[in-house]
């Protein structure tokens, strides 16, 4: 059991502000993502937390309990880092044993074998246990980084874009096996990210971070589905959101540079100009479609084709089912699903 | 503009292949992705290709001239490396007329093809910066930059997204492939991101372990993979592969379920495996749909919201995952859902040879 609490932290290094009055609660068995894009101060959120930061103001609190004054050796947290830093000379067995073998911990050595074969058997290492860590893969070696923090069964468990450098397929797996293991163990877990996908496919919840402030809380649900600003609109989901500002025009909607009038269903609360969001999956391909384009370029993705057309001046990204063989320059006509749009205000906050 | 065609190119070190013995032809404009894990033998061809190094045996052809053993400079080849290269101490301009100006082409010439080159990339504001204060992808459109302005016959780019973040990733993708639509130059891509190499490639030359596994057009490499390696590599994630054991036109797969091929696949599943035998069922993640009853059930291990679409991984049986595509829904673990298979994006593969059940 454990939970972990931020409460109002503020962090400036000189004259920049890293973070600005941050809190969010990561609750007990709870795997929360730390979304933003480099700079917004995410490794400095796990540093404080860590203890290897001290905060300007504001409080971390583990398990009901202040944890300013405690050394990172006290905090009792697992950290595993983008950089595997396993101990080279030493063989998968004895690095995973490193942390148990501490001096201030005194664990039995029968116990730590217990540990370190149940971690293994579950991370799939067990066949590399007698292994040097420079004769392993990469992701076998994030794997073993990972068992050294399982072992010292700590309360909270800190990742830093533990998948960043694996090649895509093996991040794909090491993904969902991730998730899988911290549901079945249960681990208070904050995983530190710039990859939205990431994000959305292992998140209970997501804290988006930028500039060093918490712009949006939510499950991967609400972060998708209603983005609070721009930012968060354009930085989940992929390909990116289409974003085309509108102006109220004789009584009707002019999507800036597209040639047709659309008619929205909630006119009346819209001011007189807005940003209007729509995700590429809400654009459709349809023969009899209401709106003309271009094809300025088509991309086969496989189970979908990113499909870029021109229409009037604007620019729309529609992700189509399937293969489509669609060239550069071919007409074609679209349809636009008008539930499932997305308002912005000049302030670029979602109305 | 130019084909480039290798003849039983060989590069082995020491004892070891690198490139087992190869032959393909790149055609003129053709844009042609190599694709692998690291260390299946993609950059060592590129790079013989270049001429940056040697071949072991073999040959290789630019426009009908053997080039094996032509030195790098003679080759009007173009390679974008995935680390820029750009020279620190020289601006944007000088970096892109470097090459020009030491071919000693005419000063209003050079002039011309800088501002043509950047006007293209969308880098002209950025002529009198030096190459340390931009963005990763702003460098990279710089040695792209550098490269077109020398109008080579053929372009080599090593991951050249490589080291960009994901977001400019996609970007630069679409850029890429925009560029080479309108500039139609012969291009040879190397990559380990199928999702690129779907999105980019005229063909995709599938590698691994030193060998080409398949040469296709997307389609192609997607719908009618070659061998297991090919169907699990490409894909995000990759094609599903069940083992199962096919008698009397049934397959008994794991976790009990049983699958009845069409009479077409029974067909070649008898004639190129035969009855009572093991066979590999093959299918996409997008294949499946969830029924209420019937065909195949499983429990669900891990349901990820992917943004417009959901993706759960599936147990067949204690040993065997699944992973389909599926609409957007609250699925909790250990539930036990049903799915069948789209008939026309089912495929049988041998587990002996590894190949594909070909459509005779």
């Amino acid at each position: 059991m454990s939970e972990l609490i931020l409460q109002n932290i503020s962090k400036t290094f000189g004259s920049i502000t890293a973070l600005n009055d941050v809190s969010f609660t990561v609750n007990d068995n709870e795997f929360f993502v730390l979304l933003g894009p480099t700079g917004a101060g995410k490794s400095t959120t796990l540093r404080v937390i860590c203890g290897l930061e001290k905060p300007d103001s504001g409080h971390v609190i583990f398990d009901g309990e202040m944890s300013d004054d405690l050394t990172p050796a006290d905090r009792d947290v697992a950290i595993v880092f983008q950089q595997y830093s396993l101990y080279p000379t030493m063989s998968v067995y004895d690095n995973m044993a490193f942390p148990l073998r501490a001096p201030g911990r005194k664990v039995p050595e029968d116990q730590i074998r217990k540990s370190i074969e149940q971690a293994a058997e579950k991370l799939r290492i067990t066949h590399l246990l007698t292994r040097k860590t420079v004769q392993l893969s990469g992701g076998e070696m994030q794997r073993v980084s990972i068992g050294r923090a399982i072992v010292r069964r700590p309360r909270v468990f800190l990742m830093d874009e533990p998948l960043s450098n694996l090649d895509a397929k093996l991040r794909e797996s090491l993904r969902a096996e991730l998730k899988h293991l911290q549901k079945v163990e249960g681990v208070t877990t904050l995983y530190v990210t710039h990859d939205q996908i990431e994000a959305l496919t292992m998140a209970d919840r997501i804290g988006v971070l930028n500039h060093g402030k918490l712009i949006q809380l939510g499950t991967p649900e609400d972060i998708y589905d209603r983005p609070a600003n721009i930012f968060v609109a354009k930085l989940v989901g992929t390909p990116r959101i289409n974003l085309l500002p509108v102006e109220r025009q004789n009584g009707g909607w002019n999507i800036t540079g597209l040639e047709i009038n659309i008619n929205l269903a909630e006119t009346n609360d819209l001011p007189e100009s807005f940003m209007l969001g729509i995700r590429p999956e809400d654009v459709s391909l349809n023969p009899s479609g209401e709106y003309p384009g271009e094809i300025e370029l088509s991309e086969p993705l496989g189970v979908e084709t990113i499909v870029h057309i021109k229409s009037g001046t604007a620019e729309i990204t529609c992700l189509a089912h399937g293969l489509v063989q669609l060239k550069h320059g071919d007409t074609v006509r679209f349809d636009i699903n008008k539930n499932h749009l997305h308002y912005f205000d000049e302030q670029e906050n979602r109305i | 503009m130019a084909t480039i065609e290798l003849k039983n190119v060989v590069k082995k070190f020491g004892e070891k292949y690198a490139v087992k013995p190869m032959n393909m032809t790149i055609n003129d404009g053709e844009f042609v992705v190599l694709l692998g894990p690291s260390g299946c033998g993609k950059t060592t061809t590129l790079r013989m290709i270049s001429g940056l190094e040697t071949v072991s045996s073999g040959n290789i052809y630019l426009d009908g001239r053997d080039v094996t053993w032509a030195h790098p400079s003679n080759r009007d080849i173009a390679y974008v490396f995935q680390f820029y290269a750009l020279y620190p101490h020289i601006n944007v301009w000088q970096n892109i007329a470097f090459t020009l100006q030491a071919q000693s082409v005419k000063k209003e010439e050079i002039g011309k093809r800088v501002r043509d080159v950047a006007a293209l990339l969308k880098i002209r504001h950025l002529l009198k910066r030096y190459p340390g204060g931009l963005s990763g992808g702003d460098q990279q459109r710089v040695a792209l930059a550098r490269a077109l302005v020398r109008r080579p016959a053929a372009f080599l780019m090593d991951e050249p997204l490589g080291a960009l973040d994901a977001d400019f990733r996609e970007t630069m993708r679409a850029e890429i492939k925009h560029l080479h639509i309108t500039q139609k130059a012969t291009t040879v891509y190397v990559t380990h991101d199928p999702i690129e190499a779907m999105a980019m490639g005229d063909r995709i030359v599938v590698m691994s372990d030193a060998a080409i596994q398949q040469i296709g057009t997307p389609a192609e490499v997607y719908h009618d993979p070659a061998n297991l390696f090919a169907a699990n590599f490409i894909g995000s994630p990759g094609m599903n592969l069940v083992k199962g054991h096919y008698h009397a036109g049934k397959i008994n797969l794991p976790g009990g379920g049983i699958y009845t091929p069409s009479d077409i696949w029974k067909a070649r599943i008898e004639k190129q495996v035969g009855d009572d035998q093991q066979v590999i069922l093959g299918f996409r993640p997008e294949a499946a749909r969830v029924v209420t009853q019937d065909q195949i059930s499983a429990e669900v291990f891990l349901a990820e919201m992917n943004g417009s679409y959901m993706m759960l991984d599936l147990h067949l049986s204690d040993e065997v995952i699944v992973r389909i595509r599926t609409n957007r829904g609250s699925y909790s673990l250990g539930t036990k859902i049903h799915f069948d298979l789209d008939p026309q994006m089912v495929r049988f593969f041998n587990p002996t040879t590894e190949a594909a059940l070909v459509m005779e």
